[in-house]
């Protein structure tokens, strides 16, 4: 009998098929986010490491200020900071965009931090050799030094990825409705948990092909130490 | 110019509201101590594990750690609190906040005393097999030791996530840094209390980012 509780409370077939439309479009803003996230993190960082790599001082001050901030800033902290205070200065911005940008600027400051560890990783011969075959500095950087930096950044940068990009979820707090927001709010409705679980559950279906993936990529291009 | 510096740094509702911001943060201090040990230990029990060499614990040990590696800690910690009710348990959100954090730290955790203690040569077990020290006699002395030691930027480096981490418990109610903050802000409407709460992150928090990448650096200078 106990059982047959726990999966009405919990496994709700009724609830279940009422509400599971609504968390499929979480899922879709969810997929979205995650994508423009990864893009944009990505992106952020590797450009910062490369104009890094130029060792401009006033450059690199301003790198690594933006690297450090974001790195020890909560996410939700600068979520919290775009959504709520920004408006105050005449910059409203949706609950999409606000987790957009957060999550974005905190996985470009790790990013950079990695890619920059990977661009010094690689011994200066190459730079040297590279420059006396008559190249740039920009040739050298893009065909030389980040080809081979990238290849030990990716075990570190697969599970920081993972990571902030499950933070998505904290776009709910902001009233986005991603898996999780969709789910509690169909919960509220229904007064029961059933669409939470059918949340979780999407969130493994999405995550878990990703954490196992991590797990070879670790394997794969383990550093040597 | 003048409308920005009202609404985002107002010395006069700073000054009003820092104390009870800093009540928050000693808030959020108080979870760390307690998130922070709670996962350090649920970690090192999920490396120690396989280590046994029994297959199966090895497999559970690892479906735990994809498991709740693959969970935002949020959707985690929010099952938890509005899930138990149901099972008729009305749990404190300090309880929820708790076994949350032990689930999704310990993970993570063990991820890097995992690869820790892989990382300490076979000998070593050996010799200290032979010298008549038992499996945990040996765990204990000679491997966990070595294994900390090899993994230290990596845990720095963790927990530093996990105080950033605290955070959630806004949501289920704590009154942490940012909780305060949030509630500061609604009862001033000005944006100067957020804003003081990420400042206050960032003084306690910058020295630890530096100390990581300084290991970090030091690190891939010596290979």
């Amino acid at each position: 009998m106990e059982l047959d509780r726990l999966v009405f409370t919990f496994f709700n077939v009724e609830i279940a098929r009422e509400y599971w439309p609504d968390i499929v479009k979480g899922f879709v803003i969810t997929v979205q986010l995650g994508l423009a996230v990864i893009v944009t993190g990505l992106a952020l960082g590797l450009v910062l490491a490369m104009l890094r790599s130029l060792q401009r001082r006033a450059l690199n001050l301003l790198i690594v200020v933006y690297a450090d901030a974001f790195r020890a800033l909560p996410a939700l902290m600068v979520i919290i900071i775009l959504f709520f205070a920004f408006p105050y200065a005449g910059m409203p911005m949706s609950a999409f965009t606000a987790t957009w940008l957060a999550l974005s600027l905190v996985l470009g400051a790790f990013a950079e931090e990695i890619f920059w560890a990977g661009i010094i990783s690689i011994p200066k011969g190459q730079y040297e050799a590279a420059r006396s075959t008559g190249m740039s500095r920009l040739q050298t950087l893009v065909h030389v030094i980040v080809p081979q930096a990238v290849r030990i950044t990716i075990p570190p940068l697969t599970n920081r990825t993972i990571a902030i990009t499950k933070g998505t979820a904290l776009g709910s707090v902001v009233a986005l409705s991603e898996i999780l927001g969709a789910a509690h709010s169909a919960s509220s409705l229904a007064g029961n948990p059933t669409p939470l679980t059918l949340g979780a559950i999407a969130y493994l279906v999405l995550f878990i092909p990703f954490v196992i993936f991590g797990r070879w990529v670790e394997t794969r291009f383990a550093w040597r130490r | 110019m003048d409308v920005i510096l009202q609404q985002f740094f107002n010395p006069a509702i700073a000054a009003k509201v820092l104390p009870y911001l800093m009540k928050g943060f000693g808030t959020t201090l108080l979870l760390s101590l307690l998130v922070i040990p709670l996962g350090l230990a649920g970690g090192l029990l999920v490396a120690v594990l396989p280590t046994l060499r029994r297959r199966w614990l090895s497999w559970i040990v690892i479906a735990y750690v994809d498991f709740f590696r693959a969970f935002p800690p949020l959707v985690l910690l929010l099952f938890i609190y509005f899930g138990a009710p149901f099972l008729g348990v009305n749990l404190p959100a300090i309880i929820a906040v708790a076994i949350g954090f032990l689930l999704n730290t310990s993970s993570y955790y063990g991820e890097i005393f995992r690869a820790g203690i892989e990382s300490i040569p076979r000998g070593q077990w050996e010799a200290a097999r032979s010298t008549g020290l038992s499996w945990a006699q040996t765990i204990r002395h000679v491997v966990v030791p070595q294994a900390t030691r090899n993994v230290l930027p990596d845990l720095i480096s963790n927990t530093l996530e996990v105080v950033k981490l605290t955070t959630l418990a806004s949501v289920v109610a704590i009154p942490e840094l940012l909780n305060a903050a949030r509630n500061a802000q609604a009862l001033t409407y000005n944006a100067t209390p957020i804003v003081l709460a990420a400042l206050i992150y960032l003084v306690a928090l910058w020295p630890i980012v530096r100390l990581i990448s300084r290991l970090e650096h030091k690190a891939v200078a010596v290979r």
